[in-house]
């Protein structure tokens, strides 16, 4: 081959491969895959997910690769002829037995830490106890008297009705939006505790990369921790079969930093307080 | 080699009519009787799934209001669960089991037929449910207390149809122990016995052991619903997830119980159209029956988010993820008797390599479930729906439609439509992959299952597995054609059918006898 | 009696016995599952529900734990609200905490308390010694009056937990069905 066109050929085929190994970055995946996530446990998770995605991508490529060389390379329109004697290989056989054990024991290992770094509450810096209910969520802010109900806000709680004839791609986050949205800081863990009042809920949002059961009449923890440097809106939804409007008790947190979580809480507190007073009376 | 059946030495047939069908102690008319059924059910439990897609097609609800909605999700699993998969897997055995050991009938026909109508009065009464005020089920197939708890007046007719379904499968599944230990032909070893029979006999033991424990579960849900039991009712010093644990330990067995004769299917098909024995034959054996006890060490996994101590949670992670092992070797077992066959690809073949294929799809997200932090993300979200369609749709049911395509010359005796069923292959496969290879990506964007309305983003992909639901779904309409056509008429079928056939089965004619194997066969 | 006969009546004979055994096997469990309890230390409401002994305190130094408390009223009519939120406590040493309860149904009834401690891990070590969910707490048409818990943070507790919570959800029995 002329040499002018053999550097032309490798120039296309780096530029190829360099646009497709940029595309994970410059391709929108949040409608095929896992969210990274807003915290540090979101992100290991996202990243174990994805190992366990190539791993099990490789071994398909290879096992769907003999599938494809068998039905083609010995197909009888090919004039292949059986080998009616091969029924045994010792040593494959016990190959490809031993050796998905240990892939497996090597795909199970990472998630040992993870799992006792997530069943460790300790050091939280503010407790949350969340209650399901049919169909809405309660929270409490323990130890400050603030407690509200989060529903499904009335643009979409209209709008999801049967026949409502509204579109819901003109309702801005349909079904993601709540009255009262939950507030959390930024950089603190958080210690959510979850029970629930009448059935089975759980508690869910991707961007945190947990959830938990709501369970009625126990009570279940977890941790959640936002990145100090992401506060934002994080939006989740009632993830277990709670009854008729299962999909239409959405979480929606605010994550604030922490001073202005601090200033926000003070003022609930505050309005709690003279809202207390105002019954009393 | 094996005597050929001859024709019923009475000097007259079954008798004609209703009556024929509400007696028969034979074992080819109850596995009729039960693939008939299970096609019809497949039908009804499709036009529910219909209507789920239907609502699912757009964001905003348009068809179903949500409760109504519940209940279409609920019902469509316990049909197809209960209906469908097992009443057809059962029928199968009950057709091909006698003729593959060379034994005249099952071991127990009378009770053989009491199974068959058991059921088939069980899904009357659990149909009927919808009905009732309150309308049927709507707690999702398992059934969770205390959602389940709200069910209206059809709460103790679904808990007496689960019963009814249960003494029918149990007493099915002696039938099939007793058939396999007692009647095989002379020389018919263990191990020389087809893998359908061997998937069958392990099967059989699977649904002897959980299935009680699930009429336990249910009756006590019922004592709880009737009389002031607090099994599951933490006011009474009750657990809910109690009712997860007894349910699991039945579900996880079950869905092995759904899957495994479809191994057994795949292992008759693949060598007859590779015309090699299956390579590794008690590899085989040993892998379903590790699966099958493996089986009983994996409940938890479907827990992972109840609140469950640290050990728990490691331990059902490591135990799930050893079924891969087992299953592994199957899938390279029938690769390997692929490998340097002379492979062809009639419609039987067609199903089977698209089990393997697509199963094996489903494997692997059933692998990444396993593993609990990344669980965390994927439970109760499409993407366990679309892990357990894979395994379920071009699993188990292509698993059951390769069998009926294998053997349906065999009961009939005649060939059918290969253009067709080739048609009826294609749609299907594609059309399946439409409806559920988006699903994950749905489940991994943030979709929780078993909601009838959903946020915006997730509508694309909402539309196009609804697209390929309808397509499947209209597909299966050329299976139904086909099959009554065949019935009807179509070229003669010799003996053995295929090309390279293997088993006691294409030694008799096509349509087999009605009596096969009277005098048992010598078997080498 | 013919062989078979024989056979029949002997093979019916073990049926029944294995089915009577059976059944009797199910009534038994009744004590067996206490018993079961008891040995292996598993138990959650069994357990919490009763009173543990402490014999004699040894707070341990240079130690404390985060004690929160809350309470649900899954059924309304009631509220049960703790008097102070949380205390910090030593592991070893006894404590008492208050909550306080109302009867809103507008008539008299009986509530029970289900005691709930999270993370789950530290429930074995969260003896109490005296606590209103031990018995039903009869209450007049609108009542209030304060129901007292006194517990001991068992010493043994895993140096990683800084933090639990009691947590009560409060029912009224004379509603409680299914």
């Amino acid at each position: 081959m002329h040499i002018a066109s053999r550097f032309q050929m490798r120039s296309v085929v780096a530029g190829v491969l360099a646009s497709a190994t940029s595309l994970p970055a410059r391709a929108d995946w949040s409608l095929v895959n896992m969210p990274e996530g807003v915290s540090e446990l979101s992100r290991e998770i996202h990243d174990m997910h994805m190992i366990m995605f190539w791993i099990c991508t490789v071994i398909a490529v290879l096992t769907f690769g003999a599938m494809i060389v068998a039905m083609t390379r010995f197909r009888k329109s090919k004039g292949a002829v059986a080998d009616q004697k091969m029924l045994h290989n010792a040593r494959l056989e016990a190959a490809w037995t031993i050796v998905p054990v240990i892939i497996l024991i090597v795909m199970a290992i990472p998630s040992v830490e993870k799992l006792v770094k997530i069943e460790d509450t300790s050091g939280s810096g503010l407790t949350v106890k969340v209650t399901g209910h049919q169909w809405y969520w309660q929270y409490e802010y323990l130890g400050s008297g603030v407690k509200f109900y989060s529903r499904l806000a009335r643009s979409s709680d209209v709008a999801r009705q049967k026949g409502s004839g509204i579109d819901p791609r003109t309702v801005e986050h349909y079904l993601l939006d709540v009255d009262k949205p939950l507030v959390i800081p930024t950089g603190v863990k958080v210690r959510m505790l979850l029970t629930a009042n009448d059935v089975i809920h759980a508690w869910w949002v991707p961007q945190f990369g947990m959830k938990r059961d709501a369970i009625p009449g126990f009570i279940n923890e977890m941790w959640i921790s936002v990145d100090a440097d992401k506060p934002g809106t994080y939006r989740g939804q009632c993830a277990e079969l709670c009854g008729a409007d299962h999909g239409f008790m959405p979480i929606v947190v605010v994550a604030k930093p922490k001073a202005e979580f601090d200033a926000w809480l003070l003022r609930q507190k505050q309005e709690a307080s003279t809202a207390l007073a105002a019954t009393e009376q | 080699m094996a005597h050929a059946g001859h024709q019923d030495d009475h000097g007259h047939g079954p008798p004609k009519g209703i009556v024929r069908w509400l007696t028969t102690t034979n074992h080819k008319d109850i596995g009729t009787m039960y693939l008939v059924f299970s096609l019809l059910m497949f039908l009804i439990g499709g036009a529910f799934a219909f209507m789920i897609r239907a609502e699912l097609f757009e964001p905003g609800l348009q068809l179903l209001n949500p409760a109504v909605f519940n209940q279409m999700t609920t019902m469509h699993a316990l049909v197809m669960v209960f209906g469908a998969v097992m009443p057809a897997t059962v029928g199968l055995a009950n057709w091909m089991i006698p003729m593959q050991i060379g034994a005249a009938d099952m071991a127990l026909p009378r009770m053989n037929l009491f199974s068959f109508w058991l059921l088939a009065f069980a899904f009357l009464l659990l149909l009927s449910t919808f009905l009732m005020p309150g309308g049927a089920p709507a707690s999702g197939w398992t059934l969770y207390p205390p959602l389940v708890l709200q069910t209206g007046e059809a709460f103790p007719m679904a808990i007496f149809a689960i019963h009814l379904m249960g003494a029918s499968s149990i007493m099915g599944a002696i039938n099939v122990i007793v058939t396999i230990v007692n009647m095989r032909a002379p020389g018919m070893t263990l191990l020389k016995m087809p893998l359908f029979s061997w998937s069958w006999l392990i099967t059989a033991y699977l649904l002897i052991a959980v299935m009680p424990v699930f009429a336990g579960g249910v009756t006590m849900l019922l004592t709880d619903y009737f009389f002031k039991t607090s099994f599951f009712n933490a006011a009474g010093g009750g657990d809910p997830v109690l009712f997860q644990h007894v349910f699991w330990f039945f579900g996880h067995p079950e869905v092995y119980i759904m899957i495994l004769p479809a191994f057994g299917i795949v292992s008759e098909i693949i060598p007859t159209f590779s015309r090699k024995p299956i390579f590794g034959y008690e590899a085989m054996v040993y892998a379903i029956a590790s699966i099958a006890f493996l089986s009983f060490i994996v409940w938890a996994h479907h827990m992972f988010t109840v609140g469950m101590p640290l050990a728990g949670q490691l331990f059902f992670t490591l135990s799930t993820m050893l079924i891969a092992v087992p299953t592994g070797v199957k899938i390279f077992n029938w690769t390997a008797t692929m490998w340097r066959g002379s492979v062809s690809f009639e419609p039987p073949m067609l199903f089977a390599l698209a089990f393997l294929f697509l199963f094996t799809i489903g494997g692997f997200s059933g692998l990444m479930l396993a593993i609990v932090p990344a669980d965390f993300q994927y439970h109760d979200t499409y993407f366990v729906v679309a892990h357990f369609h894979y395994v379920l749709v071009p699993g188990a049911v292509f698993g059951i439609m390769g069998a009926v395509y294998y053997w349906l010359p065999k009961w009939t005796g005649h060939m059918y439509d290969m253009r067709l069923a080739k048609w009826h292959f294609w749609l299907s496969a594609i059309f399946v992959n439409v409806l559920f290879f988006p699903q994950h990506f749905l489940g991994l964007a943030g979709m929780p299952r078993r909601i009838p309305d959903y946020a915006s983003q997730f509508a694309d992909w909402n539309m196009v597995s609804s697209i390929g639901a309808f397509g499947f779904g209209l597909s299966q309409l050329l299976f139904v054609w086909l099959i009554v056509k065949c019935v009807r008429g179509g070229e003669r079928a010799t003996a053995g059918v295929w090309d390279w056939p293997h088993g006691l089965e294409w030694t008799v004619p096509s349509p087999a006898p009605y009596h096969t194997f009277e005098k048992a066969p010598e078997v080498h | 009696m013919s062989e078979p006969g024989k056979r029949n009546r002997s093979l019916a004979l073990r049926l029944v016995l294995m089915a009577a055994g059976s059944f009797a096997f199910g009534f038994a469990l009744v004590p067996l599952y206490d018993v079961f309890c008891e040995v292996t230390g598993i138990g959650s409401n069994a357990v919490l529900t009763r009173a543990g002994t402490v014999d004699g305190e040894v707070p341990v130094p240079n130690r404390t734990v985060v004690v929160e408390f809350t309470a649900s009223v899954p059924d309304g009519g009631w509220t049960l609200e703790p008097v102070a939120p949380s205390m910090e406590v030593q592991p070893g040493r006894l404590y008492e905490a208050h909550y306080r309860a109302r009867n809103l149904s507008g008539r008299e009834t009986t509530g029970q308390a289900v005691p709930s401690i999270s993370p789950m891990r530290a429930a074995r070590y969260f003896v109490k010694t005296e606590c209103f969910c031990f018995t039903p707490q009869h209450f007049a048409r609108d009542e209030e009056r304060e129901l007292k818990v006194r517990f001991v943070v068992d010493r043994e507790l895993p140096k990683e937990i800084d933090r639990l919570t009691l947590s009560y959800a409060f029912y009224d029995v004379e509603r409680k069905a299914g």
